[in-house]
């Protein structure tokens, strides 16, 4: 066994991607110790499976990892989460209901949302895990839709369906804010 | 195009996964279409905001050193004992290859030490700073309170020295585990560092003076005086952890501790 050769090959390909693995819990668990015991747990269950990882895209598999080690976690440890979550949480294993959120037209009041950070960072870890992942995977890990289609096993179709749903639910949300912040400004 | 078929590929016209042709159409459309054009702008700004770096968590430091350093000797986090014990024997294979490969480790140099265990210390002094009230097991600064807990609890009486005065105050002592016995953990801190200094029998082992090493951030420190072998660890400097173990080396050799 070669194990110095594959130790510094996991620290040249993957373990530069601790950063993305660390946002990818954190927007999960929305908790800071969670996602740094979830990370860990992460990065050692990579390293033990790394001899069967042949892919070019270390990033993209190890965000899987963290995906499902997050899952894992939620259920564990939080098995209420989805039942008590944000407004509009849809439950993982009820594919219909996330179909029938925020497929309504884009009324004209969402084309001119404002994007500022601090609304960005409530809105985003108030939206349904569901979207909240691919919006995280998309835009801040910036992997494609083949991408994330693979780390949350879903087809390809569903990625660009969910995600543009997770960017019109996003704006709704920024919508909401907007109104009640000039509402009470009055 | 319509405007029912644009709306389908805004997004992934904006995250660049459309064909060449079906992105001309679309842009054709969006050229003409005002209505479809602000959608798209509104899109395009939310996805501006998100790609916001300040919304992107960076790994903290911490985990990035507990990361390096349980990948280092794969023995950090392994909640059971089997598992745990694979890890260890990984560690001393890597560390053993590590020896073979290059020929001037001091550790292949250095009979009587058992490869791997700098990165064993490593990992429990990463372990004492984990697991919540890990780190001491009696808590005090003093040397005539630590020195006797270890009664009883270790076949040897590991030599406690107060350096207060020389800018390690003592945290105080734990049980721990290393080389497969029970050993003496005695923890100092250094500003905000803290250092942890395993003891335990060396039988008549000596080396000749003080070895350092770096193992995935940490400094390590290590020397053994013909009674016992010691083991620092810290993510202190190097020059400081290496003064540490120097002022060790005197109060124990002035014989600070006698029995």
């Amino acid at each position: 066994m070669d194990a110095l050769s594959r130790r510094a090959r996991f620290e040249r390909e993957v373990l530069p991607h601790l950063d993305a693995a660390y946002n990818l819990a954190r927007w999960l668990l929305r908790n800071d110790q969670d996602a740094e015991d979830v990370t860990q747990d992460s990065m050692l269950r990579a390293y033990r499976f790394f001899d069967g990882f042949r892919g070019a895209n270390a990033k993209a598999w190890l965000l899987t990892i963290v995906r499902n080690a997050s899952y894992s976690w939620l259920a564990r440890k939080r098995p209420t989460l989805a039942a008590v979550g944000a407004d509009v949480s849809p439950r993982l294993d009820e594919p219909d209901a996330l179909e029938t959120v925020a497929t309504e037209e884009t009324p004209e009041s969402l084309l001119a949302v404002k994007t500022e950070l601090a609304w960005l960072q409530d809105s985003l870890d108030d939206m349904p895990t569901e979207y909240r992942e691919v919006l995280v995977l998309r835009e801040l890990e910036e992997l494609s839709y083949k991408e994330i289609s693979a780390a949350i096993d879903v087809p390809l179709g569903t990625v660009m369906s969910r995600l543009s749903r997770a960017r019109t639910l996003l704006q709704r949300k920024l919508a909401l804010r907007q109104q009640k912040e000039a509402s009470r400004g009055l | 195009m319509d405007c029912e078929r644009a709306r389908t590929l805004i997004d992934a016209y904006l995250d660049r996964e459309l064909a060449v042709e079906t992105s001309a159409e679309l842009e054709r459309h969006l050229e003409t279409c005002a209505d479809c054009r602000a959608r798209y702008e509104a899109r395009r700004a939310l996805s501006a905001g998100l790609q916001n770096p300040a919304l992107r968590r960076a790994a903290p430091e911490r985990l990035r050193r507990q990361v390096a350093a349980a990948i280092s000797s794969q023995a950090a986090s392994a909640p059971s004992r089997p598992a745990r014990r694979q890890w260890l024997q990984l560690a001393a294979a890597s560390v053993a290859a590590a020896a073979l490969g290059s020929g001037t480790t001091y550790l292949s140099l250095t009979p009587g030490v058992a490869p791997g265990l700098a990165d064993e210390v490593v990992s429990s002094h990463l372990r004492s700073l984990q697991i919540e009230n890990r780190l001491v097991d009696v808590p005090s600064s003093s040397e005539h309170t630590v020195k006797p807990w270890f009664d009883g609890k270790v076949d040897f009486a590991p030599p406690v020295a107060d350096l207060a005065t020389d800018g390690f105050p003592l945290v105080g002592g734990r049980l721990d585990y290393a080389d497969h016995r029970a050993v003496a953990a005695l923890v100092y801190r250094h500003g905000q560092h803290i250092i942890n200094l395993f003891v335990w029998p060396a039988g008549d082992s000596h080396t000749a003076g003080t070895t350092e090493e770096q193992r995935q951030g940490y400094n390590v420190v290590h020397w053994a005086d013909g009674r016992m072998t010691y083991w620092a660890v810290s993510d202190l400097n190097a020059a400081d952890l290496k003064a540490f173990g120097d002022l060790v080396q005197k109060q124990a050799a002035a014989g600070g501790t006698p029995e």
